[in-house]
This record gives structure tokens, C-alpha cells and sequence, in this order.
């Protein structure tokens, strides 16, 4: 058991706070990554702000594209708050050679559709930044555009204003004419070649004012999380998706009932979350791949649901996606508050699956892992995500993303009388489905016997207790084949940051740049106790950071034997920048 | 399997006089005239929420779903949205989906979902010896209300009216031939059929004395008039002295929720063809 309470940071730390040696420092080192952005700019990180209601998050998705196209890796976190119309809302993209998953606290460009998002800004801009504002309602502003008169000039509709926007800044981030058309024509739904014209005429008048260089990457999709997470489902055999709405998981709803019929699933909207994950062990019941998504509160009513599946041995996928707690807490900001919650929920004792994706990458991957896994072990499999991950968008690499092969358990050999909770070695009993020949197939929310029938005896009631219980071995086996584990950064040093779900971002650069280990456990139930240990070898100080007040995978890992020696939490309903992370840790250590 | 054993081997343990008896009687009745006109019971599922009425999932030797309190319906919906030609039936209390899951109920109405509910509606809640239920009368004196209900009852069959319920029906247990004329057809009705079956609770409120000179046939009633099926369901309103009818007082042909949401199935190179597309469009 490895118990870590180093009282001194190594040597081998403080060379980088120092500056000695071959490592780099971190003050200079900052200056010296800022120059890098500066003259060859291979880092470009550009903020696009309105009211709500303007279309910010489309303009930056155009964005996000423009940058796509030219070579970048993509990251783009989106800000908003809980109302319809009027507040303030903007996006962040940045591209990067490496995506990161994070955005640094200053920007190269503000595209400013209105005259507060110039305000509220500020403190992002340097003076490189780039201002590119609608020129009609920012006064003296950087570039100016003169929207209202280009809509004019095109007998264009307001709508198309912030086309106009984007073809000011492709032109003052030195994009080519082509790049703009070909990225208009894919993610323009209606009326591009209007569009075009109106980002032309703005193109045509802005200066080439900080050229964006060529990166290297192809263009490669860009998917939010929910989108991964759906997309991960539908690979993993998702017959159906039922859920009730709630924000940050409402994405996955949207996407996967708009896409229902090319993908081939049932998408149910109920009357609430209970419902919903009784519906969704209905369609287990009857054979069927279902998945439920919510968030915190949502999960509230849903735990006697998960308690049946527990009990009735009914596989379930459960998508968690956490924003800032406790109660209705910040609907539209995002937080780690809820894996004690998730870890715990549901009367009684049941194995239970949860995987925490750090990004859309990881979500197309754990998705399909997590519904596999819960068809073969006919256990719950949570998918625990947050706000950051949900809804930012991503460069993903579907290429790149192990094939998951269908698992499941065994199917009934014909031969009556079935037995649904045929006690096994393994504790897997085989499946039959209503509509078989002959099967008599009953399930229970009561102590049970292994034909389903009701049961008060002790002995049997011990028997099936085991018998539930003992599937976790087999679980507990499987995910060791699993890269259940994460460490980045430079995996030899023994200072190491513990990390979970979307901080896997900001912990990789940050860790890149101080040369510090990255332990981010992606695999949360079973407790990957084996992996941990040796994820931990040669860590003299194990530094959680989380995004809860709580510091909850630090009280996880505690209670396997692995103790943090210091914990950077945040939980204001931001995630951490990679500028907050560096002060924090290093304050913490000098 | 053809001429399968209806009933388990399972001990029952409802109270002598129960009126359980009579509906699992019917239901073994109705399961046994399907089969002989050629309905295979394999597709057939009955779900069961808990209280003394859902002890009939480990009566029936048919596919069973014992599910939790109040939670039958949206089980049940889910189990057809799956397999639309699987036959679900939910056996549920008056406690169950008048209580507990009372918005399941109003929303598998709203739904049409093609699933037949059997309310074993006692008026008070057995399994835990003796409370009111949302059907006791005012003044119901019970373990939690020893002074006596302050509440008037809910009217079933006027709320699942209101929801947009396409059958709907009131049986009572002892009148057998008639409950099983409604249980069949509510099976064969396609869409949502709701019978709330008055049945008494020996131990805690039995009150055959109450129902039987009470209750009559709806007598040359047009089922599909809505106005006159409203005015039938306020005659008794679970609370006054009134004459109690027996029935179906609304059936009309809408259709059903399995219908329109179920999903085809696509094979998985389509499936895989279909992301690949989608990643496209994302690029």
C-alpha cells in the first residue's frame, strides 16, 4: 500500500522553478511561450462575444472551423448563462498544434458583436490582442466593421451580421478567400453563398492586421462531448436513448433524436427522470441497448432506478453530467461535485461501473466501453461527464480510437425451464428476452431466487447476495485490460498532479510546461487500486486537482491507501486556465 | 408453449376473502382463451409495481416484471416502445398509480402507449397494514389518519378521461363475467386501456356490502360519446352514495405511441456507414 506524505519537494522540482539544470523556468518560460504565440503563433486563441440570442456559439463553431482548416488542433469552451435572451455569452477557440483541451487566460483576438463584450474582456486582451467588434454598436474599438452598411450593400438580413464578423477576422488572421468558402459551405446550413458574400465584402476590407501561420494537422471532425458521448453509445449498440432535459447533458438528446433515424434508435422524452430510467430498464428488459443522460438532479430521482437495475441485474448505461452544485447550483457552469454522489447512489449493495472521459476523444471510446461492459456484467455503467466536457468541442481523432468489439453475456440455451439468475461461477447469469420460446422470464425488485420468484429465506437471500456481488470480480478482471489509467506529461517525475474527467486538459499542458506526471484515473468503479499503484511509483508528492471544494478522487484514492498530499480545488463553475493552475502550483510548492 | 400451467407453484399469501383472487382468476381466464385462439403467451409480459396486488407477477408462470412502487407504467411503456408486438399488461394499486406514479398514469393516457393498466383499486394501502389511499373516502380512518381523512378521493375514471385515455373502464370483483369481458377487451384495444377495478380489501376495508347493491351495467351506453361518458364517470364519486357503473365507459380509436416512436432497426454497417457520415459533416 503506498502512502505518500513527502515533507520536502525533490530536488529534481524545484530545478524547474529555478531555472538550473536543462529544464526550463517557469516565469521566463512564460514570457518565452508568449513570444512563441507572438511571432510564429502556432497557439491561436480567439474569443467571440455577444448577447445571448446573437449566435455565439454558431460564429464560434465557424471559427473553431476556420482554424480546423488552416492546421489546428481545436478546443473550444463555451460561456453562458441560464437564460434564453439578453445575457452575455461568448466562446473561446483556440487551436494549437497540440490540443490541449484548455484555454490560457489571455486572447489573440476578441470579436466583440456588442459593446460589453469589449468590457468584460479586458483582462483577457494584451496589446497584441486583435479587437474585431461590429463597428455599429463598438465605438472606437480595434477593427471596426461596418456591418449594417455591408447588410445593406448585399440586401442581406441582420441574421447574417456576424458573417460578416468572421470574414473581418479570416482576413486579420491572414486565412486564405478559399479556406473561408470551403468552411462556409459545410457548416453554413442555408443561404451560404448570401453569407459568403457578406463575409467577402468584410474580408475585402480588413487589413491582414496578425497572421495566423499554417499548422500541420489535416482538418479532422470537431465534436462536442455530448456529441462523443452519443456517437460512443451509438457504437456500442445503443438501441435506445431516454431522457428528460437538463442542462449540461440536454446536448445528447438533441443529437442523438436528431440523428434517430440514421442511426437507427428509439429517443424517448418522458415526464421525468424517473420515468425515464424505468422506461430505459424496460427496454433492458425486453433486450434492447438504453441509455439514460441527466445531471445531478435529474440523477436525484432516478437512484430507486438504479437500485432496481442493481437489483433485477437489468444492464443500463447511465450519462452523468455534473454542473456546479448543490441543488439547481449553476444550471449552465460546470463542476465535479457529484462522484461521491454517483459512487454511493442507490439503496443496498451492487456492483457498478463509472468511467470519467476526459475529452471527446476519451468519450467515443469509454461510451461504447461503458455500454459493453453493462451488457456482459448486466450492471449499471455510468458515464460521468461535466459541464466543460459536455459542452465544449473538440478535435477528435475517430481513426485513432480503439475498436470496441460487442460483449455480452451469454444467451440462454433454449432448454426450459429458464432460470434468469442462474447462479454461476461467475455470477453471470445467462439472458433470454420476452418473445423467446418458452422462456419464462422474470425479473425482480424483491429478494429473488434464481427462476425470479420471490424469496424471505436467509440463506437464499445470502446465496443471490453473493451472486450479485460476485460479478464484480469478473468487472473488477476486465477493466485491468483496459487503459483505465491516463499518465501524461513527463511520466518520470515525482511530483504528479491527480486528475479526473475534463481537467485532464488543463493538468496535460500545465504539466508539459512544469514537468510534472499526470495521473488521471478514467476508470472510477472498480476502484483500478493495481493500476493506481503503479500509475504512482516514484511519486514523492501527489498534487489532486478537482474542480469541487471537497476534493473528492482525493478521498477515493485515500480510502485505497493513496493519500494526495495537496489539493487545488476550484469550484466557482470555471474551469481552471492553465495561467490559474501554474500560480496555484506554485505557490503550493515554494 | 400451448396450454402452459397459468399459475407457479409459488405459495400465495394473499388473506382468505381477497379480492385478488378474483382478478388473477380473470387474468388466467382471459391468458387462456388467447392461447386458444393462437396468441403465443411468450409475448406476453405483466408488470407488477408493489403492494399485495403485485404478488401476481410471482403467481403468473409468464414473462414478469416485479418493478417498484408507482413505477409500472413508464416499465411497461418501455418494455412496448422495445417490442411493440409484445402484449404488456400492468397489474398496479390504487396506492401505486394513484400515489406514487399518479403522473405515469396520466402520462401513458396522454400517450396512447398500447398497454392495458389494471388498477386493483381497494381503496387503502394492505401491504402496509392499513393507510388511506388517494381513493378512501373522506373521513377514512386509518393508521395514519385515525381522526379520519381530511381529503375528498380522486375520480379515476374522470382524471383518465381528462388525460385523453382511449378505453376506459370500471370492473368490479364480483362480477367476474363482466371483469373479464373488459380485461379482453382492453388487451385487444390498440392504444392505451385503463380499467380501474373496485375490488375489496379483506383485512382493511371490506365493503362488498357497499359495492354490490350499488353497482349496475352501463345500460345502452354509446362508448364512444365523450360528453356522456364524462357525465357516467361524475355519478359516483368514490365518496357520495350514488349508484356505482360498471363498464366501459369510453373507447375511441387513436394512434398508438408505439406506433409512431419505435425505431426500424438498421444493420451495422448502416449504423457504421451513418457515423462515418456524420463525421464528415463535422469536419
Amino acid at each position: 500500500m503506498l502512502i505518500r506524505k513527502t515533507k520536502c519537494a525533490s530536488a529534481g522540482f524545484f530545478w524547474f522553478l529555478r531555472g538550473e539544470g536543462s529544464m526550463p523556468t517557469y516565469l521566463p518560460l512564460k514570457k518565452k511561450y508568449q513570444n512563441i504565440r507572438e511571432t510564429i503563433m502556432k497557439d491561436v486563441t480567439v474569443l467571440v462575444g455577444g448577447k445571448a440570442g446573437d449566435g455565439i456559439n454558431s460564429a464560434g463553431a465557424l471559427v473553431a472551423h476556420l482554424l480546423n482548416h488552416i492546421g489546428y488542433s481545436i478546443y473550444l469552451y463555451f460561456d453562458y448563462p441560464s437564460l434564453i435572451r439578453g445575457g452575455h455569452n461568448f466562446a473561446i477557440i483556440r487551436g494549437s498544434e497540440k490540443s490541449f483541451g484548455t484555454c490560457w487566460n489571455h486572447v489573440d483576438f476578441v470579436l466583440a458583436l456588442n459593446r460589453e463584450t469589449v468590457e468584460r474582456h479586458k483582462d483577457k486582451c494584451t496589446n497584441e490582442t486583435v479587437i474585431i467588434s461590429n463597428a455599429d454598436l463598438v465605438k472606437s474599438a480595434g477593427q471596426g466593421i461596418p456591418v449594417k452598411a455591408i447588410l445593406d450593400a448585399e440586401h442581406a438580413p441582420e441574421i447574417m451580421g456576424n458573417s460578416a464578423i468572421i470574414g473581418g477576422f479570416a482576413k486579420a488572421a491572414g486565412i486564405e478567400w478559399d479556406v473561408v468558402t470551403s468552411v462556409f459551405h459545410v457548416h453554413i446550413p442555408k443561404a451560404v453563398d448570401l453569407n459568403l458574400k457578406v463575409a467577402k465584402r468584410a474580408y475585402d476590407q480588413m487589413e491582414k492586421v496578425h497572421p495566423v501561420s499554417k499548422g500541420s494537422k489535416p482538418p479532422g471532425p470537431l465534436l462536442t462531448g455530448n456529441e462523443a458521448i452519443g456517437l460512443g453509445l451509438v457504437k456500442g449498440g445503443l438501441d435506445a436513448y431516454v431522457s428528460y432535459p437538463m442542462t449540461p447533458s440536454s446536448g445528447i438528446l438533441h443529437f442523438l433524436a436528431e440523428q434517430q433515424e440514421k442511426f437507427g434508435i428509439t429517443v424517448v422524452h418522458p415526464e421525468n427522470e424517473i420515468a425515464v430510467i424505468l422506461m430505459a430498464l424496460g427496454f433492458a428488459y425486453a433486450g434492447k441497448r438504453s441509455a439514460v443522460g441527466t445531471s445531478g438532479g435529474g440523477f436525484c430521482l432516478m437512484t430507486e432506478g438504479l437500485s432496481l437495475a442493481g437489483m433485477a441485474e437489468l444492464p443500463l448505461v447511465l450519462v452523468v453530467s455534473q454542473r456546479t452544485g448543490p441543488s439547481t447550483g449553476l444550471p449552465t457552469y460546470t463542476g465535479q461535485s457529484d462522484l461521491q454522489f454517483i459512487l454511493h447512489a442507490g439503496q443496498g449493495e451492487y456492483p457498478r461501473l463509472i468511467v470519467a472521459p476526459g475529452d471527446a476523444q476519451e468519450s467515443l471510446f469509454w461510451s461504447a466501453v461503458a455500454m459493453n461492459v453493462a451488457w456482459k456484467y448486466q450492471v449499471p455503467a455510468f458515464i460521468l461527464a461535466d459541464k466543460t466536457l459536455s459542452e465544449g468541442t473538440y478535435s477528435v481523432d475517430p481513426a485513432a480510437i480503439p475498436e470496441v468489439p460487442k460483449a455480452e453475456s451469454p444467451r440462454w440455451s433454449g432448454t426450459a425451464p429458464y432460470l434468469r439468475y442462474a447462479d454461476t461461477p461467475s455470477g453471470i447469469s445467462p439472458l433470454a428476452f420476452p418473445g423467446m420460446k418458452d422462456a419464462v422470464i422474470k425479473v425482480n425488485s424483491y429478494a429473488h431466487d434464481e427462476a425470479g420468484i420471490t424469496i424471505e429465506d436467509a440463506d437464499r437471500t445470502v446465496q443471490m447476495t453473493k451472486k450479485r456481488l460476485r460479478k464484480e470480480e469478473g468487472l473488477t478482471e476486465e477493466m485491468q485490460g483496459y487503459p483505465g489509467i491516463n499518465v501524461s506529461g513527463n511520466p518520470g517525475a515525482s511530483t504528479a498532479l491527480l486528475c479526473w474527467g475534463s481537467t485532464k486538459g488543463v493538468c496535460n499542458e500545465v504539466a508539459t510546461i512544469l514537468g510534472l506526471r499526470v495521473i488521471q484515473p478514467i476508470v472510477l468503479s472498480p476502484f483500478p487500486l493495481v493500476q493506481l499503484q503503479h500509475a504512482v511509483r516514484g511519486v514523492t508528492r501527489l498534487i489532486a486537482v478537482e474542480e469541487n471544494a471537497t476534493g473528492q478522487l482525493a478521498a477515493l484514492a485515500e480510502r485505497h491507501g493513496i493519500v494526495p498530499d495537496k489539493k487545488i480545488l476550484r469550484y466557482d463553475g470555471r474551469p481552471f486556465s492553465p495561467d490559474d493552475l501554474i500560480e496555484k502550483i506554485t505557490e503550493m510548492i515554494l | 408453449m400451448t396450454g402452459r400451467q397459468l399459475i407457479t407453484g409459488t405459495q400465495n399469501t394473499w388473506c382468505p376473502g381477497c379480492g385478488n383472487f378474483s382478478i388473477q382468476h380473470t387474468l388466467k381466464n382471459v391468458l387462456a382463451e388467447m392461447e386458444q385462439e393462437g396468441k403465443s403467451l411468450d409475448d406476453v409480459v405483466l408488470v407488477s409495481g408493489i403492494g399485495c396486488h403485485a404478488k401476481i407477477a410471482d403467481y403468473f408462470n409468464i414473462n414478469t416484471f416485479y418493478s417498484i412502487h408507482g413505477r409500472t407504467i413508464p416499465v411497461a411503456t418501455g418494455i412496448k416502445l422495445a417490442n411493440p408486438k409484445l402484449t404488456v399488461i400492468c397489474c398496479s394499486g390504487d396506492g401505486d398509480s394513484y400515489a406514487e406514479g399518479l403522473g405515469h398514469l396520466i402520462f401513458a393516457a396522454k400517450r396512447n402507449i398500447d398497454i392495458t393498466v389494471l388498477i386493483h383499486n381497494n381503496r387503502v394501502y394492505g401491504l402496509t397494514t392499513g393507510q388511506y389511499t388517494p381513493t378512501s373516502p373522506l373521513g377514512f380512518k386509518g393508521k395514519s389518519t385515525p381522526a379520519g381523512t381530511a381529503e375528498y378521493p380522486l375520480n379515476p375514471i374522470g382524471l383518465m378521461l381528462a388525460s385523453g385515455a382511449t378505453y376506459v373502464a370500471r370492473g368490479y370483483t364480483k362480477k367476474m363475467d363482466l371483469l373479464k369481458k373488459l380485461v379482453s377487451e382492453g388487451i385487444a384495444h390498440k392504444g392505451f386501456a385503463f380499467i380501474d377495478v373496485l375490488q375489496i380489501c379483506a383485512t382493511f376495508f371490506p365493503v362488498v356490502d357497499y359495492y354490490t347493491p350499488r353497482v349496475y351495467e352501463l345500460p345502452d351506453h354509446d362508448r364512444t360519446d365523450f360528453e356522456s361518458a364524462c357525465v357516467k364517470a361524475r355519478e359516483w364519486d368514490y365518496n357520495s352514495d350514488a349508484r356505482i357503473a360498471l363498464g366501459t365507459f369510453f373507447e375511441r380509436s387513436l394512434p398508438s405511441l408505439d406506433d409512431k416512436v419505435a425505431q426500424h432497426e438498421i444493420n451495422p454497417a448502416d449504423r457504421i456507414r451513418a457515423v462515418r457520415e456524420f463525421l464528415v459533416t463535422r469536419t
